[in-house]
């Protein structure tokens, strides 16, 4: 008791002119804040996490909820969190655990680029009345291609090509594992990028065989752990993609923890109800950028040269040379995750001090690989705090092919970000395994939600697109003469190789 | 029954592997490999329950994520073999290098000589399925780190001294090691502990001693006669217990 106790986060209340005791954000609160009691909503706002499912279920809007109602002394550097973090770890001793992305205060670059838009000079374009590319293929490209004539005066190709993923829209859904998520969430998502003609990563756990009809949209990963890999798994990919690391916990492996091994988690990672899933930090057949090789080169051998495999990582300091590693490793795309990327749980310390953003190892990355005439061997992939469309249109003209994006599509069936993933309490069904938790995400409704976000950001796309006068995704992608730097600094633009506003 | 030879000599590993699971799809039992010289992945992803003799030395990777076959090799082999491996079984006459059965998930491994460093590394049992890699020889540090689950045998049979190498089995939360003779107390990693087996114990791991016996032609009843210290975890979750929450 030296520290006791600490303001609530958040305060709940209810209006009770407004309240008309139907319960129900009693019924679906998960984490305990009301009880219903002759007639009397109790309150704990304690327990309160904003989540905000009490919110959207109340038929009258009586219930408000407010940040830090009662706050410490205001400091500019001892502040709340900061306090807070020192009070856990003073009494426990261990290290400290956080839900979702980032949550430092640094700026955001991408916030500090501009598009760019036709006027006089060169026509714009009607996305209405003229094609719009929007469609990429994901994987190696031929530096040159050999062909010949038959007699007939029909080309035939000599070259042989590499497998590629045809992919409608340059957004395709990360790796977020079953087990981190509820299998609706999963259901929901998978669905959503097959009616789009896109793709969404396994995610580190195995496939459950009723995302067995998506798998042709799915790309399966190899993580450290090898949990649910199998040939058969393999096999079912349209892609393989290597974890080698994840933006919100850059150098550290994964911990399920047993009590989120539930019996159906327990099968599709293949390993006993209720045992830790432990993934170690590094794969322990790659302790080198030869050993990376060997093992792409194991699962092509595995999938007899049929599917592009994919390796991904933390957008660390050296990203740019590690690319170029990757690149010669015969992989087919990198996938780089920025330290912006989220999580169920993470050391809330790496979470949010070790990485860079994937703004700048984008442009890195693309760079690299382009001086170093390899940028044909290998698509890049970005991901990590991807937000709207524009995030995406600026993340192509930094050079990526495509963008994962993972809160983005959470958010989209409902998830507040209210970062208490880890818990398995979560009221939206998204990051739970408890069945009465997961029921409340209908696959149907949920997939519809993922569908019209993706939907709306490649029709906005396509508008920002056809105003710089681009008609196709690949005249857009490494353009950074439609970007400008605004309020940055000149090694911050040249790092990401783009000019000043009004230069 | 099929009985195909297949001369390896020069030959890169993705013909060599096509040519091997042509022959099985073609209903071949067995296969014979000759002039092995370092080809990786042989037997990669393979299914079925062909028999395949390597002679020579084969490269890295051997068995990855196979699934039923029985490869035997004449020979040493280089490392991770039986890497990710599901089902079926590898018969080594001669020593293997690093990352022996690493993640390996099911079927066994027998190797008659030595291994090299992070033998059994995260190895996994699951419902019926659990993986056993048997040693005749001895290993270098880090064996069965992370293990999951299933079995690792050491019989180092040419040394009497007690096991003297680092990170035994640290990080260990299912599965149990067996190791011939004493074991040092240094060795053990973080979340291990070690007792001498008991005569329970050493009953239950009668039939893979029997087994490699067979193998290597060496007399069963002084591997059963012999005193073994066991290695498990300390509990299944090591890693409970480090973190609060934010």
């Amino acid at each position: 008791m030296i520290i006791g106790s600490r303001p609530t986060k958040f305060q709940v209340r209810i209006d009770n002119n407004l309240c008309m005791l139907c319960g129900r954000c009693a019924d679906n609160c998960s984490y305990g804040v009301f009880r219903v009691d002759d007639n009397i909503i109790h309150i704990n706002s304690r327990f309160c996490v904003a989540c905000h499912r009490c919110i959207s279920q109340c038929p009258r809007d009586a219930i408000t909820i407010i940040e830090r109602p009662c706050d410490y002394r205001s400091h500019p550097v001892w502040t709340a969190q900061v306090k807070e973090n020192i009070f856990k770890q003073a009494e426990s001793g261990k290290i400290l655990l956080g839900g979702m992305g980032n949550a430092a205060e640094y700026p955001i670059l991408f916030d500090h680029l501009v598009l760019d838009a036709c006027q006089v000079t060169n026509p714009s374009i009607d996305p209405l009345r003229e094609p719009m590319e929007l469609r990429t293929y994901i994987g190696k490209k031929p530096k040159q291609i050999e062909y010949r004539q038959t007699p007939e005066g029909d080309i035939d190709l000599v070259t042989e090509l590499a497998p590629n993923l045809k992919v409608e829209t340059p957004i395709m859904i990360g790796h977020m594992s079953y087990g981190a998520i509820s299998l609706n969430a999963h259901i929901s998502m998978a669905k959503a990028v097959t009616e789009i003609g896109t793709f969404i990563g396994t995610g580190e756990g195995g496939l459950h065989e009723a995302l067995y009809p998506y798998q042709n949209n799915m790309i399966v990963q190899v993580a450290s752990g090898r949990f649910g890999v199998d040939v058969d798994y393999l096999e079912r990919g349209a892609a393989i993609e290597i974890k080698i690391g994840q933006g919100a916990k850059p150098g550290i492996g994964g911990h399920l923890p047993g009590e989120k091994v539930c019996a159906d988690v327990s099968c599709t990672r293949m390993i006993p109800e209720g045992s830790d899933a432990i993934s170690p930090a590094p794969h322990h057949d790659i302790y080198s950028i030869e050993d990376l090789k060997q093992l792409v080169m194991s699962l092509k051998e595995a999938t007899e040269w049929k599917k592009p495999v994919f390796v991904k990582i933390a957008a660390v300091h050296n990203v740019a040379a590690i690319a170029a590693g990757i690149a010669r490793s015969g992989a087919d795309a990198v996938v780089v995750d920025g330290f912006r990327g989220g999580t169920g749980a993470t050391p809330s310390v790496f979470r949010d001090h070790v990485g860079i953003p994937i703004e700048a190892a984008v442009a890195a990355v693309d760079t690299k690989l382009r001086k170093q005439g390899i940028r044909n061997e290998v698509s890049i992939i970005a991901s990590g705090g991807i937000r709207q469309s524009a995030d995406i249109a600026k993340t192509i003209c930094l050079g990526a092919d495509t963008v994962y994006i993972g809160t983005a599509a959470l958010v989209a069936m409902g998830c507040r970000v209210c970062g208490n993933c880890y818990r398995g309490l979560c009221p939206w069904g998204i990051a739970t395994q408890r069945q009465d938790l997961v029921a409340r995400l209908n696959p149907d409704e949920a997939s519809n939600n993922v569908k019209n976000l993706i939907d709306a950001w490649t029709l906005e796309l396509a508008e920002l697109m056809g105003a710089a006068g681009i008609n196709s995704i690949e005249s857009l992608r490494g353009n950074r003469d439609r970007l400008r730097g605004y309020m940055l600094d000149q090694a911050m633009m040249d790092v990401l190789d783009v000019k000043a506003i009004g230069a | 029954m099929t009985r195909i030879v297949i001369d390896a000599k020069n030959m890169h590993y993705t013909p060599l592997n096509k040519l091997i699971r042509q022959a099985t799809h073609e209903g071949a039992t067995e296969i014979i490999l000759e002039n092995i010289m370092g080809q990786r992945f042989i037997g990669d992803g393979l299914t079925g329950d062909v028999k395949i003799t390597i002679n020579g030395v084969p490269g890295g990777d051997l068995g990855m994520f196979m699934k039923g076959p029985t490869i035997e090799v004449f020979g040493n082999v280089d490392h991770a073999p039986a890497n990710t491996m599901d089902d079926g079984d590898i018969i080594i006459h001669g020593a293997s290098g690093d990352a022996t059965a690493h993640s390996m998930r099911g079927g066994k491994i027998f190797v008659r000589d030595d291994i090299g460093y992070r033998g059994g590394i995260h190895m996994k049992h699951y419902m019926n399925k659990s993986p056993s890699l048997i040693v005749g020889g001895s290993a270098r540090a880090f064996l069965g780190e992370y293990m999951a689950g299933g079995l690792v045998i050491l019989f180092r049979l040419h040394d009497e001294k007690p096991y003297a190498e680092m990170g035994l089995g640290s990080g260990i939360h299912g599965g149990e090691i067996f190791i011939r003779g004493k074991v040092e107390d240094w060795t053990l990693g973080v979340g291990s502990s070690a007792h001498e087996a008991t005569p329970e114990e050493i009953i239950r791991i009668k039939p893979l001693i029997l087994e490699f016996s067979n193998y290597y032609h060496i007399d069963a009843s002084y591997l059963l006669e012999s005193q073994y210290t066991r290695i498990g975890p300390v509990n299944s979750r090591p890693f409970a217990g480090k973190y609060t929450w934010e």
